[in-house]
């Protein structure tokens, strides 16, 4: 690691936010720097400024948001002096940024090829025929298979990975100097993470590129990141290099926010109970779309003859990427979806038979908690009011019932006194809670949750995963827990399943399936948890 | 060729939709006070009951309503729409004749709107919340306000009436005979008045729409990818933002067919354009029910056919529609 | 609280609201001011404006006051306005719920049903439906409500079908919610707003359909109707036009006011629409 003169230095750099903003600067004096084959990360939860600085860097800024003084020193010049026409001809040649949804960050109705050509078409003076080439080029350049026909793809006609692939492209087809990635791999499935980051880490290398790298993730930081700096609340809170940073964190919010980093290591095994409380046996769904009287129509098997079972008092984590089928069979065991065949045996009854009717009866024995805690809550009613809702409906008295969900409001750890609030007087913590105590005001023997701390930042997500640790002792709770993330399920899980295209592709103990993984698929997700020795060592 | 048999399809659920509205429309003229045979007696001057029965058997009306409907049925799958007593020939010739100058109004007022309103929208939005855009907005209020029927009679009285220099009304001049080229720009100059008062409700519609796609658009991430490549702002609207925004524009068209159609029903009448819409009105007011009835048809066939065209438009500019299916 | 200020912050919804105010004014104190049948005859006919003191607006060929027939005519058109878009609201909330909440085959049906009617030019159903029924007050308000309803079903039942997958439906339906009350008391509070909003569109239009059907003489010639003056006025055109221009501009206020208000209402129930 070389270090050479920096590429860009900001220098007590301040944005200002247009009034009526919770705070009046997005970022506050904040002095970075990034020099010549360098990766810096730029760490911190939502609300940290972290991605403003990309913008601001950019020039980029949303209406109503201006510079406040400092300096953006990049090649010689202070881009916050720099002309707009200046800004545009450094902007995707000098500077080139790469972004967090590579779905909406393309133009849905024009090529690829054109896009990426588009870039060389602005910037330099090449022909139709050498752009053409140079984009065919580029796009082999980040290994996207059958770059040709790639080129003259929609990107709604490539996946999510070869479209973040273009984008970097895109980004990289004039060599910038510097490269700002903005959360580049957040919206993507784990494996498809560790190729792009790898990726990026191959191209960095070989181009010498600066990259200026945001993120929120303390695991992708650990992959990738020679120097990381930490932000909080528009505030450079900790800067130094990764492995200092990593391994002893000074500031107590960066120490807080590695230490809410579940490990991938599971904890000692619980005692499992011998009582079987939910059983699954050759749950199938499968979805049939398009056709015209039988013709042309498509099959998509969501999820295929999954048989699993939950013991009493016990977690029971399933784990896959998207599209595997881990929350169609959640809406499956709950009744939310019918499912096809097999048989959800839930206290000597089978739901998977069930009609609507007797499911409504019955849904004091299993209860679900949902991934957005911005969605999962009806916007015009009060806190109290949802959680009491689903008592009314089951006979309790409306008095009684708006008692007992103040006192649930204690127990998921929410102020009382906030239960005539409407829900977007809440952070996104306390919604999850409120949508906990929702579900646990019905006194299920048995709880779904779908996803229930993948919207949350990490620190938040560590808190509500130890209250629900926590619940689950107290109350003895059955829990069918969905999640992407390994590390969550490491944590939380005694059972883990790990799903692929609705298939259970292995399943057992979590320490077990952690520990020694036997199907291909588990051992390459767990292999993909970007910064993985970063945290199976977190104290190193 | 996929665009093709996608908007086929589409085409092809639209038949349903078709019969829906004629056996609605039939079901519901069988309660309308008196029939065809009345109005035909009525123009006469009165008859004896036996002519009433001998017309009632010649246009097949003495048999019970369901099989009146499904002899209609029949016939217009032959594409024979009945006889019009009030014209004297066949409610298809009587339609034809008459569907040139509302093909022409049509194409005319929706060019006009289409054109002015997105040019209208890009600028408004360009300007957004500066004095073009406040402007541009405001008239297109006015525009949209305004009873086409009264903003033709005062166009008239102004163009027409006190500057003289467009015709009040018809469709040519009749009275000198012109050819060619001459009738051409006659013809025009009959269809100027009207097609803007057609077109003007239109115009303050597609402005709007324009205007707020102009803005959506420009809020999407692809354009902040755009502008991260150092596109200059005129670069960014004509390449980036101008196609995507255009795909709401192409949708109303298909959804505001119908209502246009309505409206020359009273443009043909405020400017006597012998047209479709001014034939609807004259055989409502003659109690011409057949002909009603074939009007029905025809108009509703011409807006399955102009949702045709925009399908394949919106087809044509939006590759994710051809692979949804 | 916040809407209500919003909304007075904005100079256009200001000005529709009082506008709208002043039509309602003239149509509530129409019996005040002109307590005459204002189709009875009044004086000579085709009086200039201002030209007779007694007569401010002059007086149609028959020799009736237009200003009489102004302020009753305030009273027909936010009547029957007000009462379509009723009809119109109700019959396309009922439609696009049901369609919009249980999908499949109902859905098919109902918007097969939607599309015939989009399908067929409303004015041309307009003008079968008078044909059919006639033309007295209350059918004409009632074609016009049933014209009217396709627009504002279509914008039910894409609420309907978005919010009928948010996580907050799902979770009423884990807790065992039935149909009715998920639809009511879950869905159809956050589905009304826009809805509503969208009821100044179709007031607007309903205006706008019965003057045309008034100045086609197809409308009750028995109420003194701004569109019925505007048919009457097309006879002495050529001179006399101000017997059509002042009620046109009746009509054109009357509409702007109703559009700016539901427009003032949609930004100022919808903020984040308004910031850009």
């Amino acid at each position: 690691m070389s270090s050479t003169d920096p590429i860009l230095t900001v220098d007590r750099l301040s944005v200002r936010l247009p009034k009526g903003a919770d705070r009046t600067h997005a970022i506050s004096e904040v002095s970075l720097s990034v020099a010549e084959n360098e990766i810096v990360c730029i760490v911190g939860e939502s609300g940290s400024g972290k991605s403003m600085m990309a913008n601001t860097i950019m020039r980029l800024l949303p209406d109503g948001v201006t510079t406040d003084g400092g300096r953006l020193l990049f090649a010689g010049r202070d881009l916050c002096t720099a002309s707009a026409a200046e800004m545009r001809g450094i902007r995707g040649a000098e500077i080139a940024m790469v972004f967090q949804e590579p779905m909406t960050a393309l133009n849905p109705l024009r090529t690829i090829g054109d896009q990426i050509g588009e870039v060389l078409e602005i910037h330099t003076e090449l022909t139709k025929a050498e752009i053409k080439s140079r984009v065919s080029s580029l796009l082999t350049d980040v290994n996207i298979p059958d770059p040709a026909r790639a080129a003259k793809a929609y990107p709604h006609e490539l996946s999510g990975g070869q479209r973040q692939r273009a984008m970097i492209a895109m980004a990289l087809a004039l060599d910038p100097k510097l490269l700002i990635a903005d959360e580049p791999t957040t919206a993507l499935d784990v494996t498809t993470q560790a190729q792009i980051l790898k990726l990026i880490r191959e191209l960095q290398q070989r181009r010498r590129t600066a990259v200026l790298f945001i993120t929120h993730d303390f695991g992708v930081v650990a992959e990738i990141a020679d120097r990381v700096v930490v932000m909080q609340q528009g505030v450079v809170v900790e800067h130094g290099p990764a492995r200092d940073v990593l391994r002893h964190p000074q500031h107590p919010y960066t120490q807080q926010l590695i230490a809410a980093v579940p490990p991938v290591a599971a904890p000692p095994p619980r005692q499992l109970s011998d009582e079987t409380i939910l059983a699954l046996s050759g749950v199938t769904k499968t979805y049939r779309t398009g056709g015209f009287l039988g013709r042309g129509e498509r099959v998509t098997h969501a999820v295929k003859d999954v048989s699993l079972t939950l013991p009493k008092g016990a977690t029971l984590g399933i784990v896959g990427e998207s599209g595997s089928g881990k929350s169609t069979l959640a809406r499956c065991i709950i009744r939310l979806l019918d499912p096809d065949a097999g048989s959800i045996l839930l206290d000597g009854q089978d739901w998977a038979r069930l009609s609507r009717t007797e499911i409504r009866g019955r849904t004091q024995q299993m209860q679900m908690v949902f991934q957005d805690p911005f969605a999962s809550l009806n916007p015009r009613r009060k806190a109290v009011e949802l959680v009491a809702q689903g008592p009314i409906i089951h006979g309790t008295p409306r008095d009684q019932a708006l008692a007992e969900a103040r006192e649930l409001f204690e127990l998921v750890g929410l102020d009382p006194s906030a239960a005539n609030r409407f829900p977007h007087e809440f952070s996104g913590g306390q919604r999850q809670r409120i949508g906990l105590a929702r579900a646990l005001a019905l006194k299920p023997a048995v709880l779904v949750a779908d996803e229930p701390v993948s919207a949350l930042d990490v620190s938040v997500q560590a808190q509500v995963l130890r209250l629900l640790t926590d619940l689950r002792a107290r109350l003895g709770l059955s829990i069918i827990f969905i999640t992407h993330d390994l590390r969550v399920a490491a944590q939380i899980c005694d059972l883990v399943a790990v799903m692929k295209d609705g298939v259970v592709v292995e399943h057992g103990l979590t320490g077990d399936v952690f520990g020694s993984p036997q199907h291909s698929y588990t051992q390459a997700l767990l292999a993909a948890i970007p910064g993985g020795d970063f945290a199976r060592t977190p104290q190193g | 060729m996929r665009i093709l048999s996608l908007a086929g399809r589409r085409l092809a659920a639209s038949i349903p939709t078709l019969f829906l509205i004629l056996i609605g429309v039939f079901l519901l003229l069988q309660l309308a006070p008196g029939d065809t045979v009345d109005a035909m007696m009525a123009q006469m001057g009165g008859g004896d009951a036996a002519t009433a029965r001998e017309l009632r058997r010649f246009y097949g009306l003495d048999v019970s309503v369901p099989v009146q409907l499904a002899n209609y049925l029949w016939r217009l799958v032959r594409l024979d729409l009945g006889f019009s007593a009030i014209y004297g020939k066949p409610v298809a010739s009587v339609i034809l004749e008459r569907l040139p100058p509302t093909l022409l109004l049509m194409t005319s007022a929706l060019s006009f709107a289409f054109f002015f309103g997105l040019v209208f929208g890009v600028i408004a939005a360009r300007g957004v919340n500066r004095w073009p855009d406040t402007l541009i907005s405001t008239v297109g209020l006015i525009f949209y306000a305004t009873p086409s029927f009264w903003f033709g009679l005062m166009a008239i009285v102004v163009f027409s009436i006190y500057l003289q220099w467009l015709p009040a009304g018809g469709f040519e001049d009749i009275g000198t005979v012109s050819t060619g080229l001459w009738r051409v720009l006659d013809i025009a100059s009959h269809l100027v008045l009207p097609s803007l008062t057609l077109g003007l409700i239109f115009l303050a519609i597609y402005l709007r729409i324009m205007r707020a796609s102009m803005l959506e658009v420009l809020n999407l991430d692809f354009i902040r990818t755009a502008r991260a490549k150092g596109l200059d702002e005129t670069r960014i609207i004509t390449r980036h933002v101008l196609r995507n925004a255009l795909l709401p524009m192409v949708t109303l068209i298909g959804l505001q067919a119908g209502t246009m159609l309505g409206g020359s029903v009273v443009v043909e009448t405020v400017f006597s354009l012998p047209g479709l819409g001014r034939l609807a009105y004259e055989s409502v007011v003659q109690r011409d029910l057949n002909t009603l009835l074939g009007i029905v048809f025809v108009s509703a066939l011409l807006v399955i056919a102009v949702n045709f065209i925009t399908d394949l438009l919106y087809a044509r500019l939006d590759p994710r529609i051809t692979a949804e299916n | 609280m916040d809407a209500v200020k919003r909304y007075f912050r904005s100079p256009a919804a200001v000005l529709g609201l009082v506008l709208l105010l002043i039509i309602i004014g003239m149509a509530l104190s129409a019996g005040y001011f002109y307590p005459r049948d204002p189709l009875a005859l009044a004086g000579r006919p085709l009086v200039w404006p201002f030209a007779n003191p007694r007569f401010l607006l002059g007086t149609d060929n028959s020799g009736r006051d237009i200003a009489a027939q102004i302020f009753h005519g305030a009273r027909i058109s936010l009547l029957i306005g007000g009462v379509a878009t009723l009809i119109a609201v109700t019959i396309g909330v009922l439609v696009g719920a049901l369609a919009g909440y249980y999908g499949g085959w109902i859905d098919n049906v109902l918007m097969r049903i939607t599309e015939a009617f989009q399908t067929l030019p409303n004015f041309v159903l307009l003008l079968v439906l008078v044909a059919v029924f006639g033309s007295t007050l209350t059918t004409v308000t009632i074609a016009v409500g049933i014209v009217s309803w396709p627009a504002p079903a279509r914008l039910t039942r894409a609420e309907f079908l978005s919010l009928r997958s948010r996580e907050f439906v799902q979770a009423g339906r884990t807790l065992g919610m039935r149909d009715a009350q998920l639809i009511l008391r879950e869905i159809l509070p956050n589905a009304l707003p826009p809805v509503i909003v969208y009821a100044g569109v179709v007031m607007a239009v309903a205006i706008l359909l019965e003057s045309a059907l008034a100045f086609l003489r197809l409308s009750d010639a028995n109420v003194a109707s701004w569109g019925n003056l505007i048919g009457l006025g097309r006879d002495v055109l050529r001179v006399q036009w101000y017997v059509s221009a002042i009620p046109g501009v009746a009509i054109l206020i009357t509409v702007l006011a109703v559009s700016l208000v539901g427009q003032g209402l949609n930004d100022a129930l919808n903020p984040r629409l308004k910031q850009r």
